[in-house]
Order: structure tokens, then sequence, then C-alpha cells
């Protein structure tokens, strides 16, 4: 096996007992991204220069013994969505406004992730402001589905999650507003978590909707996922937003097994628009979940259907504020760099905040927000977790949703929801389509209840050892 | 045509906490280095979130407690859309339609009360000095902690806004939670002025907002000014335009500055950054017990404590610090039976300066100007009798009716003696002597 190809837990064993080093590590997912960032698109900056630092660091540290105790993720390569502030290294926002933006400062996580010892690598493509569900936004130019470069790799967060499934770095950070990390996870092939709104700190991310980003990871398995989450959870001073629950080892659980748990299907999920391989998927799935001994029942979440509705006057509300920092004044280019998707939000949100239509819409959203909420509160009255498809559909081609917004928009309408009610969601391989493009389904818990999802995820990856399965570069 | 004046006010105070609104740097900015006082936070750099000065909006609901308002117990910042290049977000966080303060009131010294609508919190901007045709902006200021307080349109002449402002700017001056300097800008007010017929039950259609006031003695003048000018509009049959104007202070007039056509749509929402805020009446209450003697009570009580007239009363008030000197002083003074109406009068007759002059210094001055040394009564009658025959007209006039001249023989008597002597006593015996 190669280097780059190891999860975050062999790559610690293998650095722990001098297998190999950090330098040689990082070297082999920096060789790996020369040979396929130029078709795969996944990172819009590679710091290969400070990374070798890092590596180098990290490997001397790594000599005086115990420093992986103490630092987790010492000497491991990292990717960062190119949202997320970097000290000293460019931060785009896959925009053209924030083409040659250099933060001053780091976000509080990867300050997280510096202090565990994280090799950063580079930064990673996405839909320009984490606006789209395709990747297809960014004014980089779209970053393609390792499993068939025909199609799109999903989005925001489409680099972020190429880079890990192309195995360019051993693990990446996204943001999850409406699915932009989940989604990408699931045509992937890899392991997504959107963890509970404000459990890891949004300080230093370039916001898109504040009330509705998550801060999450994509890994290669669901160990890794806690493992990281083990890193960047918790309260930060910064973010008034984070929330003040301590923080627990998100590992402890992993192995406990699903026997006897009560897993809800929300039957408002399960629908005729669902596309036919993603329903066959779901349903073997679901199989396995019983095999496993889990309980399985239908549950109904009545208020979904008005999910994206609700979201898309939210979420654009959001962005019409966030982005009018961009003025062009004191940073960045002046707002004609605006992309088309960025415009159209930002008139959306506009109009939906005007004297005489917020009632009508804002509020409005804001109740219906309330109702959802109220749906999954209803629901975890009953059931454990809730286990649905990522996507209505599998992977599509590059272009094909591309002049239709709305249809792009529907992608996410499962998604949305958990953003929505602020609850954790964990996206995990589940399997391909005929022609082989992967399928994901996503294991949604109350809030704050992350250490059971990785719990579900990592019985029903054991059961399934989908993530073994690599992309044909 | 008489009319009724129609005044309502925005005050804004700038609170002098340690570090801003929402970041840690420091909110003293005053003649400091542009852009030293600065992060990404008040920079409003990508990705830079908010964080709450929790004791600046203890402090806003101080001053909503001192002007007698309704605490909210459930309370949220929003956001305040607009585009100005002194706001860094492109929006200011403020509070829309759930302020920590609502429905308070000021008393003036007529005993009318002036209804305050609310007290809420928001942040500064940034500073702009316009140079040739450039513009520099200055980010020391932006996010320092301002509360806003809105009265009603209560105000009927420029005298009651004039005396509410006082008493609002030695409030917050008392609270201790804001310099209140309208110089240096920590203290900035925008009276709404229009005029109502005097058969009109409703408010007027119109106000015009006047900014760029930036002292007590302006805002009457331009008050003043504004009165005029709409009266002369009005009396053309015209109805004055809804505007912004500015007060010149060179030309002595307020100028036209923007027209408002329509209401700005701001596009209000809840600020998503931070969560709202909720108050037991446990911690409302402890905030409430912070709040020390305000100058209303504090003048009730000299008059009642010390028997000291209204008049000295509000003078000693006026600032905390006088009224805290006074009331060492008194302390100190009793040992020495110095009574608080003679210490009363020292400071306001000889308009002590209360920073320079320590009160034991002040006590010393009574002292010494009271003590005299005790006259040798034989002396005295010998230097009386000799002032007596020396002055024979003046003892003439006095024993004629003219009591005045005894004051010119108690001079010529005290003239002899070199030390300080006690002249009531020397007027006794001299009385006496005259009889």
């Amino acid at each position: 096996m190669k280097l780059n190809e190891l999860t975050i837990r062999e790559a610690r064993e293998g650095l722990k007992n001098k297998k190999f080093s950090s330098v040689e590590l990082t070297k082999a997912c920096l060789e790996q991204i020369k040979k396929h960032n130029p078709s795969l698109n996944a990172f819009i900056t590679v710091t290969e220069k400070e990374a070798l630092e890092q590596a180098e660091k990290a490997n001397n540290l790594l000599l005086q013994g115990d420093a992986l105790e103490t630092m987790p993720l010492l000497g491991i390569p990292i990717a960062l969505k190119d949202l997320f502030s970097t000290k000293n290294i460019k931060t785009t926002a896959a925009s053209n406004v924030l083409k040659d933006y250099i933060p001053q400062y780091d976000s509080t996580v990867v300050g997280k992730l510096k202090n565990a010892g994280a090799v950063i690598i580079g930064k990673t493509n996405l839909d320009a402001w984490a606006h789209g569900s395709s990747g297809e936004n960014s004014d980089f130019g779209p970053a393609k589905n390792p499993w068939n470069k025909e199609y799109v790799p999903g989005g925001s967060s489409s680099g972020s999650a190429v880079s890990v499934a192309s195995d360019m770095c051993i693990a990446s950070t996204g943001t999850d507003t409406g699915g932009s990390i989940r989604l990408p996870a699931s045509f992937n092939n890899i392991v997504g978590l959107k963890p509970t709104y404000g459990r890891v700190s949004r300080y230093g991310i370039i916001a898109m909707a504040s009330s509705l980003d998550s801060i999450g990871h994509f890994t290669k398995t669901v160990e890794d996922s806690a493992l990281f989450f083990n890193i960047t959870a918790g309260q930060d001073k910064f973010d008034a937003t984070t929330l003040p629950n301590p923080t627990e080892n998100f590992t402890k659980s992993l192995n406990m097994g699903i026997k006897g748990l009560k897993i809800g299907i929300p039957k408002e999920y399960v629908t005729s628009d669902l596309d036919k391989e993603v329903k066959a998927k779901f349903e073997e799935a679901i199989k396995i979940f019983k095999g496993l001994g889990a309980e399985i029942v239908e549950v109904s979440l009545p208020h979904t259907e008005y999910g994206i509705a609700a979201y898309y006057i939210i979420q654009p509300s959001e962005v019409s504020s966030n982005l009018a920092r961009y003025d062009g004044i004191r940073f960045g280019d002046g707002r004609e760099a605006f992309g088309d998707e960025a415009k159209r939000r930002i008139m959306l949100g506009t109009f939906t905040l005007s004297s005489g239509y917020y009632d009508a819409y804002y509020k409005k959203a804001m109740a219906v927000r309330t109702l959802i909420k109220k749906d999954f509160d209803d629901a975890f009255r009953n059931v454990d977790a809730l286990i649905s498809p990522v996507c209505p559909t599998l992977p599509w081609k590059l272009g094909e949703k591309i002049n239709d917004p709305l249809k792009m928009y529907l992608s996410d309408a499962l998604t949305v929801t958990a953003n929505i009610a602020g609850i954790p969601s964990l996206s995990v391989p589940a399997g391909f389509s005929n022609n082989k493009l992967p399928v994901g389904i996503q294991i949604m818990g109350k809030q704050l209840s992350e250490n059971l999802l990785f719990q579900i995820g990592q019985a029903f990856e054991k059961a399934t050892n989908y993530y073994k399965q690599k992309p044909n570069l | 045509m008489s009319y009724k004046t129609i005044i309502g006010l925005e005050v804004h105070v700038e609170l002098k906490t340690k570090s801003k609104m929402f970041c840690g740097c420091s909110a003293d900015y005053f003649g400091q280095k542009p852009n030293t006082h600065t992060c990404p936070v008040c920079l409003g750099l990508p990705g830079a979130l908010p964080a709450p000065n929790k004791t600046a909006i203890d402090w806003c609901i101080m001053i909503g407690q001192a002007m007698n308002c309704q605490i909210a117990n459930f309370s949220k910042f929003d956001r305040k859309n607009y585009f100005y290049p002194d706001l860094p977000k492109g929006y200011q966080i403020s509070q829309y339609d759930q302020p920590f303060c609502e429905k308070g009131f000021i008393e003036l010294s007529t005993g009318k009360k002036i209804g305050i609508t609310r007290v809420h919190m928001e942040e500064d901007t940034a500073k702009l000095t316009h140079q040739g045709d450039y513009s520099l902006i200055d980010f020391n200021r932006s996010s320092v902690p301002l509360v806003e307080i809105v009265t009603e349109p209560d105000f009927n002449d420029a005298k009651e806004v004039v005396e509410y402002l006082k008493k609002l700017q030695q409030i917050v001056r008392y609270l201790g939670v804001s310099n209140a300097d309208m110089e240096e800008g920590n203290m900035r007010l925008e009276p709404n002025i229009s005029l109502q017929k005097e058969e009109e039950t409703s408010l007027p259609k119109y106000k015009v907002e006047v900014k760029n006031i930036n002292s007590f003695r302006f805002v009457e003048k331009a008050i003043e000014f504004e009165i005029k000018r709409q009266a002369e509009i009005l009396n053309e049959g015209k109805t004055p335009i809804q505007e912004t104007r500015g007060w010149n202070e060179i030309k002595n007039k307020t100028i036209s500055q923007r027209i408002k056509e329509e209401a700005n749509d701001y596009r209000y929402f809840p600020e998503p950054d931070i969560p709202p805020i909720r108050f037991t009446q446990d911690q409302i209450s402890k905030i409430k017990s912070q709040i020390k003697e305000l100058p209303d009570e504090k003048l009730k009580r000299f008059q009642k404590e010390f028997g000291l007239s209204a008049y000295d009363s509000e003078i000693l008030t006026r600032t905390i610090e006088t009224a805290k000197y006074f009331e060492e002083a008194v302390s100190a003074g009793k040992s020495h039976k110095i009574s608080p109406k003679q210490i009363a009068n020292v400071i306001i007759n000889k308009k002590i300066d209360v920073n320079v002059v320590l009160p034991a210094q002040l006590l010393q001055s009574i002292i010494s100007s009271s003590q005299t040394t005790s006259i040798d009564e034989g002396k005295l009658g010998e230097i009386i009798i000799q002032v007596l025959k020396e002055h024979q007209k003046a003892v003439s006039d006095y024993k004629s009716g003219k009591e005045t001249a005894i004051m010119f023989l108690l001079g010529q008597v005290m003239r002899q003696f070199k030390e300080k002597i006690d002249a009531n006593k020397v007027k006794a015996v001299l009385t006496a002597k005259l009889k």
C-alpha cells in the first residue's frame, strides 16, 4: 500500500513505529497531487514548501518519543477547504474577488490542527463562496470526480472530497451549510461529518450562511472522522455560537455495535423522486442495519417538503449580508468580480430581507425552521437515529445542471433539513451504481449525538468495507 | 401663526469599556495613531466573528435602569445592512425590535417627564477623514461600544432639550460608563424637530433631523434656527421637507444634507453570529445593584441630610467628583465642628477646584480663617477710648441714629491690631462703650 493511501490511524501507527517518516508521507501525497491534480483540479493552492518544512519539524518531534500523545495529527498531511483562513497563505473562497487575498490570521480550526501537529498540504477547490452542489461554480474551474472524470464530485466542498478520495492527503476539512460535506462525501465514496451546529468553531472560516454553516471534515474511515473530531470540536471564545458542552472522546463508543438501537427511516425522504439505483442502495443498507441487530421503523418528518423553500430564503438572506464586506475598498477585487451564483444569491437575499417582504419570506421561513426542528425533536423521542440517502440522485455529468439552478438546488433536498435543525449527520459510503459511481447514506442524530453517529457508522462500515474500494485514476 | 414645537432626540453615547464591543482591541481610540487598535474582527476581515462584550451589555442595561426603563428578559442583536466606507462588514450590529431597555423616562426640573422610547446597544463605525480628493479610514473607532438612547417627541423647546441632555450626560458620568464628552465625540446627538399647528392634535407629517451638533450651546442654536426656518415655510402655507440637515457653526445655520424620500431600508434581521440573550430577574437585579446613588437622589439627600438649599445641592451634585469631595470634607469637618453649610459655601463661593485642593487642605483653610487670637481686654478698652476720641463725628452720627457709623469705628479699632481678632467680640465691647 502506498503511504498516501493510509488512514489517519494507519499513518499514526506507521509514524509511531518509525516505519516511515512524516517527510516520506508528505512527499507521497505531494507526488499524488502532482500526478493527478492537473486532471482532477482538487487544489487551488498546494503549499509544498510549507508542508515539507512542517513535515521536517514533525520528523524531529517524532524522534523525541511521545509527541504523538499530545499531538494526535503529528506529521499527517491535511488539506483545507479554501474557505479556512490560513495565515500568510492565500485564501480565495474559489472566487475571483479574493483570488489574491492573504489572511493575516488562522481560523480557529486551522490553529487547532496545527497545534495537533498536522501538516497543511494545501487549499482545496470549492464552489465559489460554497455556493453550489457540484463544484462547478468555482472561478478556478470545476474539480472532477475521481471515479469518473466526466462527472461532478459534488459540492460545495468539491476539492476537499476529491483530495481524500484520490489519496492526495489523509483527511481534509469542509463546511456544510446545506449538504456541502455530505453530498461530495457520498459522491466520492468517503466519510463526511456535518457536526451539530456550534460544535466546531466557525471563527476565521469565510461565512456563507452563518446560522447554517457547520464546520466538518472528510476522512477515509469513520474512525478517522472521530479522531479528527476530537481535535476540532469544542467551545471557542471567538465564536459566540459555539456550544459550551464539554467535549468527549469521540472514539469511545466506536465499536459498541448497534444491536437493539432503534433507527428511523423518514418516509418523506424515500419518495418516487428518488433515483432507482440510489433507492436500491438505500434498501440494501437498511437490510445491513437489520442484520446488525438494529430495529428499523418508519417515521414521519411532516415538514420536509418545505425544507428547500425555507433554506433558499434563510440562506441567501444571510449570504447577501455576509458578502457585503467584499466591497473592494480594503482587500480583494470589486463586486463586479462576483460570479453569477453569488450575484443570484445576493439579489435573492436582498429581496427577501427588504421591508414589505421580510414578513412574507424571512419571517415565514424562520417559522418553518421551528417546525422542522420540532419534526426532528418529535422523531428523536421515538428513535435513536435516522438514516436516509444523501442525495436523491447519482452524481451527474459536468455541465448537466449548470444552467438550471433550481434543479441544482433540489439535489440538497435531503441534506438541508439537518442544517435547518442544527443536528449532526454523518455521510458514509453505501456502495456503487451500475456504472461504478459512489452512493452514500446519511445517519442523523439529535444535537450533540456525534458519538452515536460514529458508533452506527462504524458498524455499517465494518459490515460493508466499501471504503476499501479506490477509484481507478 | 403660532406653532407648537415638537422635538424628539436620539443620543449616542460611547462606552468607556476597556475593550471594544465585539473584540479584544482597546476601545480607547482618542488621539491614538490611526489603525493601531485593530484586529480581524473590527476590520471585518473574511471569517471574523463578533464576540459580545459582557461589560458593555451590563452598562447599557445600567443606563436603561438609570433612565427608569423596563429591561427585556429576552433580547437579541440585529444586523443593520447599509453600505458606507466606514462600515467594514457592510452592516452594523445593532438592535432592532427587541432592545435591552424600553419605556423609561427622565424627569425635568419642572416635573415634566420626557419619555424614553428605548436604550439599545450597537457598535461604532470607523472614522473617515476627507483630504482633498481622497479619504482615509481609521478603524480604531470601529466597533467601540455605542449606546443609543431614543426619546419620545416630548420636548417643546430647546431649553428642555438642553436640560435633558445635561441630565443624561450627568447620569452616564455618575454611572462611570462614559466620559460623555461631546467634543471628543463620546456623546453625539440628533434632534428631530417639527412644528405642529396649534389646532392640530396628531404629530406633524414631516420631521427634520439635525446632525453635526457637538455642544449644548449649538443644540440650542440649531433648534432655535430650525423653529424659525420651519415657521417661515409653514407661514407660506407649505410643508417643510423631511430631511437631514447639518449644523454649520460658522454660518450659524442648518444646511440640508440628505433628503429622505422614504425611510432607508436597512434590511434588519437577527444577527446569526450572536445567540439571543436571556436575562433572569436575578441578573437584572444584580446589574441594578451596581448602580450607586444617581444625581437626583443625591440632590435630595444633600438637602435633607445636610440642610442645604436646592441651589447649593444642585451645584454640589453636578459632578460626582464634587459631591464626593463635599461629603469627604463634611465627614472630616465634624471633629472640627465645621458645618456642612460652611463647607458648601466655601466650595461654591470660592469655586474650589476639587481636583487640586484636597479636602483636608480645604478644612485647614476654613479653620485658619475663623481662628482668632484672644484679645487683651485692657488693650482693647484703651484703643476703643482712643478711637472714640479721634472720631467724634462718627460717634455723634451713631448716637443720632446712624447705626452704620459703628462699622467705621469698628474698622478703626481693628486696624490697631496686627493679629486677627474676633470682630464680633470687638463690636460688642464697642457698642457697650457707646451707650
